[in-house]
């Protein structure tokens, strides 16, 4: 996108969500505040999946070390909350970095068979060290936030990180991710170093990943259990990120969107709007996205740029 | 991504080119027995344990085995396997609620799986077959999570009990009881296993299935419908994995709808350490899978049942890391 109307877009975007506080009620506020935490997380698998080509179905995983770091920190210690997204943010890095050792050896689906049981093995190990980790029974964080301070932190980590992502990506590191994408032979041959970019894209992902946990742990009442990172959240996380637009940073809004409010409205639409109609729901969308729209949201604002300068 | 392959011929199921000769993997495999062999022998709760630990790694090793099937013929991990395999247990559960028998209701439901999985192929998973690989995980995800939502909907999320098949007998041997249910979860799973690897041997759609999966242009040049063949390749694997949930419902699990979750990651594990390109490995890593699990966590006390699939998680990352073509598994040379 050339540069003025990325701008003024942004600028656009940023004067709504400034706005939607005095707009809307408490309950479409948290809703709001739960778009921004998937505009986070989003925002960090698109990273590694969409600019480095390295597929995670494992990042609710992530989410889960995020937000026992706030929640387990908030308990023992009584740590400033927005300390503790910062320690999420630095121990999910760690974690990341960690992950992305063994994937380097590793590429397409055998990293999306890693991640995925990565996803189902993290939330066990609460109920391994139950009293560290609160067992089945969960975490609970000293304080509790309001809606408001949530859509305010939310959103402003939101952006600070879209910021860092979008420095990140648009310089020398940006361009080794998307050669590494596009071929490793090609980004080896012109001297980028495949372990270093890898496991950064890796632990970039994560640590964004770690923060979005942290604000989700938030949102429900400082409370931290394992069954609120169940796979599902994971897979959640994947679907955001194709709808939103792999490799470009124009749909996150889009896909965070998507997943942060299709619980709230399926629920209220008549014959599917049970507890799992909503899932219902989610899975033929995705579905049909990849069927119709492959680019995403991403894509469709491409094609009708093109449409509209033809 | 430059693959070469250093052995031109893959094996075909039946043709297992690590069962023939004297290969270190053989060697190893028997040794292991063995030592299984002198632990029954000598204690008789590890005798029991490898017994229920062979009969859910059965049930691992045929949904692995689904897994390899599909990847084999596209390509594709499908991820939505196990969800799949959890929605025909529930229909078989409800079929036996409309009256038919345990096994009417099964050979029906086998039925319906066949059917369930080669309309997948045909219509969500062929138009994204020769796009990139993200697409067409991205499509067995919103699977994974469309078919857990319909399960929901439609039945509910709380427990569904379901007649055992094998009744609640116990044989005992030398000391050693054992559960007619572990018995007949062994035999029923192996019994399927075998006649989907005559049908890959033995018939002439398997061998055009074979082929369309190893060399798709040249068996289209020789007049198999390649695109037929596939659809067919994802009815079996679907078959398969009905299989297991219904073997695996009476055991252990419940019949929820996260039934498959942890036994998808087991049969991942399973697979891997097969090599993801081999049946045989498959069916191996199941039963190599199942029988450690039991014996582990009954012997090894840092690893109590919570770190089951911890467990699996580091299995399969080992043998990726040390082995990335697990025990059966082609190499594959890949330079970067």
């Amino acid at each position: 996108m050339s540069r003025l109307p990325a701008l003024v877009s942004l600028l656009a975007v940023a004067g709504v969500l400034a706005a939607l506080p005095f707009l809307l009620s408490s309950y479409n506020i948290s809703l709001a505040a739960q778009v921004g935490i998937f505009f986070i997380a989003v925002l960090g698998l698109n990273i590694l999946t969409g600019y480095t080509g390295q597929i995670s179905i494992g990042h609710g995983a992530f989410m889960a070390i995020g937000g026992y770091t706030t929640a387990v920190l908030s308990r023992d210690h009584d740590t400033n909350l927005v300390v503790t997204m910062l320690a999420a943010f630095a121990i999910c890095f760690v974690f990341g970095v960690l992950v992305g050792l063994p994937a380097l050896r590793l590429s397409g689906v055998y990293l999306a068979l890693v991640t995925f049981a990565l996803a189902i093995s993290v939330p066990q190990l609460p109920l391994k060290w139950s009293s560290f980790l609160g067992g089945r029974d969960g975490v609970q964080a000293s304080r509790t936030v309001s809606h408001l301070w949530l859509y305010a932190v939310a959103w402003s980590a939101a952006a600070i990180l879209f910021v860092l992502a979008w420095l990140i990506l648009r310089g020398r590191v940006g361009r080794a991710f998307r050669a590494v994408r596009d071929s490793e032979i090609a980004a080896v041959a012109s001297g980028i170093e495949l372990p270093v970019y890898k496991t950064l894209a890796f632990g970039i992902s994560a640590a964004y990943a770690g923060v979005a946990g942290s604000l989700f742990v938030l949102a429900t009442n400082g409370f931290a259990a394992p069954d609120e990172f169940a796979v599902v959240l994971s897979l959640e996380l994947l679907i955001g990120a194709a709808v939103a637009g792999l490799g470009s940073l124009w749909g996150i809004l889009a896909g965070a969107a998507f997943v942060g409010l299709l619980p709230a409205v399926s629920s209220s639409v008549p014959v599917i709007g049970s507890d799992h109609g909503r899932d219902v729901v989610f899975g033929a969308a995705v579905v049909l996205v990849m069927l119709l729209l492959p680019g995403g949201f991403a894509g469709l604002l491409a094609r009708l740029r093109q449409l509209a300068r033809a | 991504m430059a693959t070469a392959e250093s052995s031109p011929r893959p094996s075909f199921p039946g043709r297992g080119s690590a069962l023939g000769g004297i290969s270190p993997v053989s060697v190893l495999l028997v040794a292991v027995a063995a030592a299984l062999l002198v632990g029954c022998l000598r204690s008789e709760t590890f005798a029991q344990l490898t017994v229920e630990g062979l009969a859910l790694g059965a049930v691992y090793g045929s949904l692995a085995l689904a897994l390899v099937l599909v990847y084999r013929a596209t390509r594709i991990v499908n991820f939505a396997q196990g969800e799949l395999a959890m929605a025909t247990t529930y229909i078989a559960w409800q079929l036996i609620q409309w009256g038919l028998s345990y096994w009417e209701a099964f050979f029906a439901t086998l039925g319906i799986a066949f059917v369930l999985g080669t309309l997948l192929e045909v219509v969500l998973i062929r138009p994204v077959l020769h796009r990139s690989a993200i697409a067409a995980v991205i499509v067995t995800v919103g699977l994974f999570i469309l078919i857990d939502g319909a399960v929901t909907w439609i039945w509910g999320g709380s427990f569904k009990f379901m007649p055992s098949p094998f009744g609640t007998k116990i044989y005992h041997v030398g000391g050693v009881a054992i559960a007619r249910l572990y018995l007949g979860m062994l035999a029923v799973v192996l019994v399927s296993v075998v006649l989907v690897w005559a049908l890959f041997r033995f018939t002439k759609i398997g061998l055009g299935m074979r082929a369309a999966a190893l060399r798709p242009a040249e068996a289209a040049l020789v007049g198999i419908r390649v695109d037929r063949m596939l659809a067919v390749g994802w009815g079996l694997a679907a078959v398969l994995g009905a299989v297991a949930g219904l073997m695996a419902e009476p055991s252990q699990f419940l019949l929820e709808p996260t039934l498959m979750q942890p036994i998808l990651v087991y049969a991942f594990a399973a697979a891997v350490l097969g090599g993801l390109e081999s049946p045989a490995g498959a069916v191996v890593g199941g039963l190599a899978i199942g029988v450690s699990l039991s014996l582990i966590v009954q012997y090894v006390p840092a690893i109590s049942s919570e770190l089951q699939l911890p467990f699996a998680f580091a299995v399969l990352i080992v043998v990726l890391l040390i082995k990335p073509s697990g025990l059966f598994g082609r190499r594959e040379v890949r330079r970067v």
